[in-house]
């Protein structure tokens, strides 16, 4: 009978048995999640109960009002206004801007490094080749703080003092009549304005006005040249014929700016050796030249191994492909070969970022002031606050880390393959 | 007419005629590798000034070391003004480099240790080695312990007798079906651990008492520690860090965030504030009046900071291997732990031994991040020994000797990756 062929196979029901909680595939994962709830819920009580029984024994409460009180220390390199007055919060946020700009300095170094020294890597000229190789070897199997060590010492012990500058039988002399490095820094120019318009006030920031208009001015010119940009891509692809736009590219992007600056009466300021130091310029002390190329030097090794893995990642048919199409060098590189190396590259290139913003944590080894010798170190000793002060900084770098590895998200999303 | 005139054939070939003088020997050379185009010669110059540089300022301080010297001052007055290396320093202190504040008398038992180590590692690096030896690497932890710490041998032995008496349930209560069978071992493992082991212990001691003169934790510096932390937190990141990428890919939602969560907060700390956590908070999170090893603490910092990075590199693999793997496990009716052991993980981990070994290189030189809460690695002795009266101011030949021997070991893991990397290489090209 058609009937018989058409028989529904449902399952039988069965009765929910306690054995299957363990056995049954479907209820055995709520079974495990339910545990695994119980058991991190009991650790995180047996945590807090522990903190909270330890802090009553020591008369200690949980309060960040430790922040508002007055540090009374000093800091030797500062961006923003500070003062031994003023209060451990403050001191932070110095530590925390020395941290950033170390970070940033040395991301760009190490970039800059690491992108020669991977192309040298694979020159065809075996000196240079060798020599990469040396140094790659050389800076990835030795521990990065001893490199930092290494840098600082040959800062403080193997460079000129002041007064070595001084005098007819001077045994050192600056570079370009500009720049001195010495044991107790390194004094580079600085830039000055004859008209200056004062500072703008932001509460915790006070930058020049000079300064903001510059950058502005420059934004702006940036922005007014991507959009001539974009309608001479516009006029190209309507007409064929692109329009010369080099000369109004260069006046968009030069002129403004220049004007900008000879109007504020633009000059740098030299160092000049007064006494027993050098007066004026920009003092970059010893201890951030040290983690400086410890940093980047070290890191530059690691993206060296990067950029080479990445170049090679792109086969040579990408290339004669390229040129079958009758692609230019210079756009086989911009319009095919860069666009793939980089997809390879820049995620592997942004995890050393996110290394080297941890890795500014070492500046306590040659006294950096960073935001772990300001807030994790001298503010904990001072106050006595470890919990909170130790709490705040790992969520300070944690919050750094998350921006970097989100901004690689994006990144990686954009330029990630689209298979469909 | 053109029958008339036939082409002509060359009925033998012509011998090769001498190549043109600049396409041969030392020239040829020459112009293709050092000086193909104006930017290789630059750089090949460049490089040269540069080596030559190098060799100029450094081999008259090497050539002209000092070895026999008992202070820097007595080195400067051998060498007279000339520039010299003192390495008088490193024939002084090198015991103390390697093995901190030790007890001289007693160095012969990390150096054993540190035999027995790679004895205990030939059977895992090495496949020719017997397998019989598995079981020497398998009790070298116990071993390592009592030699290193000292104290009564029976303590690591009761230790391991957990592992047994669990094994034995296991065994005997398989019959009840799996799941039951480990519940009842770990039961029994623990109930073992906490009631029975103590005494066992000093029963055992008290009939033959079998100790070590035992060495504080306090004692040990120099790369006998970063040994103890490198070699201990490599040997527990790679399985904890294997159950951490596995939780990450599991599809159980609430093991799922919480690997994400332990995983993105370890990386996203810098490892020194997990190490001030070790030493400063670790009071605030443990019981009131509960006080053990700074060494032990650190261990545990360090293998849960290398366990995050070890997750990412296995996630890494796991990602890499084609979905159909897994399929083919499931359609041959494994389970998950079985396709997970026969199936996926071999291959994973062949993938991912780059990754492992860089984090492995990686955990060893962050050993020496522990200076900055006070234990003695190789960095904090070299400031130290630069305190003394005697070794004031001198830094390079401490550095190069630190450097050394940190470049000793981790180059040669990275060439046994290498190495492991080919001979594990299966798609011949």
């Amino acid at each position: 009978m058609a009937n018989a062929l058409t028989f529904p196979t449902r399952e039988p029901h069965q009765a929910f048995r306690l054995s299957m909680l363990l056995n049954d595939s479907r209820y055995r994962s709520y079974t495990i999640q339910i545990f695994v709830l119980m058991c991190l819920m009991l650790g995180i009580a047996w945590l807090v109960d522990n903190t909270v029984r330890n802090l009553a024994l020591l008369g200690k409460d949980f309060s960040f009002s430790f922040l508002w009180s007055t540090a009374g220390y000093d800091i030797n390199q500062r961006l923003i206004e500070y003062d031994t007055q003023m209060t451990h919060g403050r001191a932070a946020l110095v530590g925390l801007l020395n941290t950033v700009v170390l970070a940033v300095l040395s991301c760009v170094l190490a970039t800059i490094i690491g992108v020669m020294a991977g192309v040298l890597r694979l020159s065809g000229n075996p000196i240079v080749a060798r020599l990469t190789t040396v140094y790659v070897e050389v800076f990835r199997n030795i521990p990065l703080l001893l490199w930092i060590l290494v840098f600082g010492a040959i800062m403080s012990e193997a460079v000129p003092a002041p007064n070595a500058f001084k005098g007819a039988s001077a045994t050192a002399s600056m570079i370009f009549g500009a720049v001195a490095i010495t044991n107790r820094g390194v004094f580079i120019p600085e830039p000055l304005f004859a008209r200056d318009l004062g500072t703008l006030n932001l509460g915790i920031f006070q930058p020049s006005l000079n300064a903001v208009a510059v950058l502005v001015v420059v934004i702006t010119c940036i922005l007014v040249n991507r959009a001539l940009m974009r309608h001479a891509s516009r006029v190209q692809s309507q007409t064929g014929v692109r329009p010369v736009t080099w000369w109004t590219s260069a006046m968009i992007l030069a002129a403004p700016p220049l004007l900008l600056l000879w109007a504020f009466g633009f000059h740098l300021g030299y160092p000049e050796l007064r006494g027993f130091n050098f007066q004026g310029g920009l003092q970059l002390r010893n201890s951030l030249i040290a983690m400086w190329l410890g940093l980047s030097i070290y890191t530059g090794a690691f993206i060296a191994e990067n950029v080479r893995a990445g170049i090679l990642a792109i086969s040579k048919g990408q290339t004669e492909a390229a040129y079958a199409l009758g692609l230019r060098p210079g756009k086989t590189m911009r319009l095919v070969i860069l666009p793939q190396a980089l997809r390879v590259l820049v995620p592997p290139l942004i995890s050393q970022y996110l290394n080297i913003t941890k890795n500014t944590s070492l500046g306590l080894a040659v006294g950096y002031m960073d935001l772990r010798s300001t807030l994790g170190g001298i503010t904990i000793n001072q106050t006595g606050r470890e919990l909170e002060g130790m709490l705040l900084l790992m969520l300070v770098y944690l919050s750094l880390s998350l921006i970097i590895s989100g901004s690689m998200n994006v990144y990686n999303a954009r330029v990630g393959l689209k298979e469909r | 007419m053109s029958e008339r005139n036939l082409a002509f054939v060359r009925g033998e070939m012509l011998p090769a005629r001498e190549p043109p003088s600049g396409q041969t020997g030392l020239l040829k050379l020459l112009r293709e590798s050092f000086f193909k185009d104006w930017l290789s010669a630059l750089l090949t110059v460049t490089s040269l000034i540069v080596l030559i540089w190098i060799a100029r300022s450094v081999s008259p301080w090497l050539i002209d070391s000092v070895w026999n010297a008992n202070s820097l001052s007595e080195c400067r007055q051998i060498l007279g003004g000339a520039e010299g290396a003192c390495f008088a320093v490193i024939r002084d202190r090198w015991t103390q480099l390697l093995f901190g504040f030790y007890p001289p008398t007693q160095y012969w038992r990390p150096v054993l240790a540190f035999v027995l180590m790679l004895i205990a590692l030939a059977p895992i690096l090495f496949p020719p080695v017997p397998r019989r030896l598995l079981w020497f690497s398998a009790a070298f932890p116990g071993l390592a312990y009592c030699l290193i710490w000292g104290g009564t041998l029976w303590l690591p032995f009761s230790a391991y007798a957990v592992f047994a008496v669990g094994a034995i349930v296991l065994g005997l209560a398989t019959r009840l079906g799996s799941g039951v069978a480990i519940v009842l071992a770990l039961a029994s493992a623990l109930a073992w651990w906490i009631f029975v082991s103590g005494s066992v212990t000093t029963v055992l001691t008290q009939l033959l008492p079998l100790a070590l003169a035992p060495v504080t934790s306090r004692e040990m510096g120099g790369f006998l520690l970063s040994i103890v932390i490198g070699v201990t937190g490599i040997s527990l990141s790679l399985p904890l860090g294997i159950v951490l990428a596995l939780g990450r890919r599991s599809k159980m939602p609430l093991v799922k965030t919480i690997s994400v969560m332990f995983i993105e907060f370890i990386r996203g700390v810098p490892l020194i504030t997990l190490l001030f956590t070790a030493s400063l908070l670790l009071n605030y999170f443990l019981p009131p009046g509960t006080n053990f090893d700074l060494i032990l603490r650190v261990i545990i910092m360090v293998t849960l900071f290398a366990t995050a990075y070890m997750a990412e590199v296995i996630r890494g693999g796991l990602a890499a291997l084609p979905r159909g793997q897994y399929e083919a496990a499931e359609a041959l009716g494994l389970d998950y732990w079985k396709a997970q052991r026969l199936v996926i993980m071999p291959q994973a981990l062949k993938i991912s031994i780059p990754g492992i070994v860089n984090s492995f290189i990686g955990l060893f030189k962050d050993t020496t991040l522990v200076v900055f809460i006070g234990l003695l690695d190789p960095i904090a002795l070299s400031n130290s020994i630069r305190a003394t009266t005697a070794w004031q101011g001198i830094y390079w030949e401490l550095f190069i000797f630190i450097g050394g021997l940190f470049f000793l070991f981790c180059f040669s893991m990275s060439r046994y990756s290498m190495h492991l990397e080919r001979r594990l290489k299966t798609d011949q090209h």
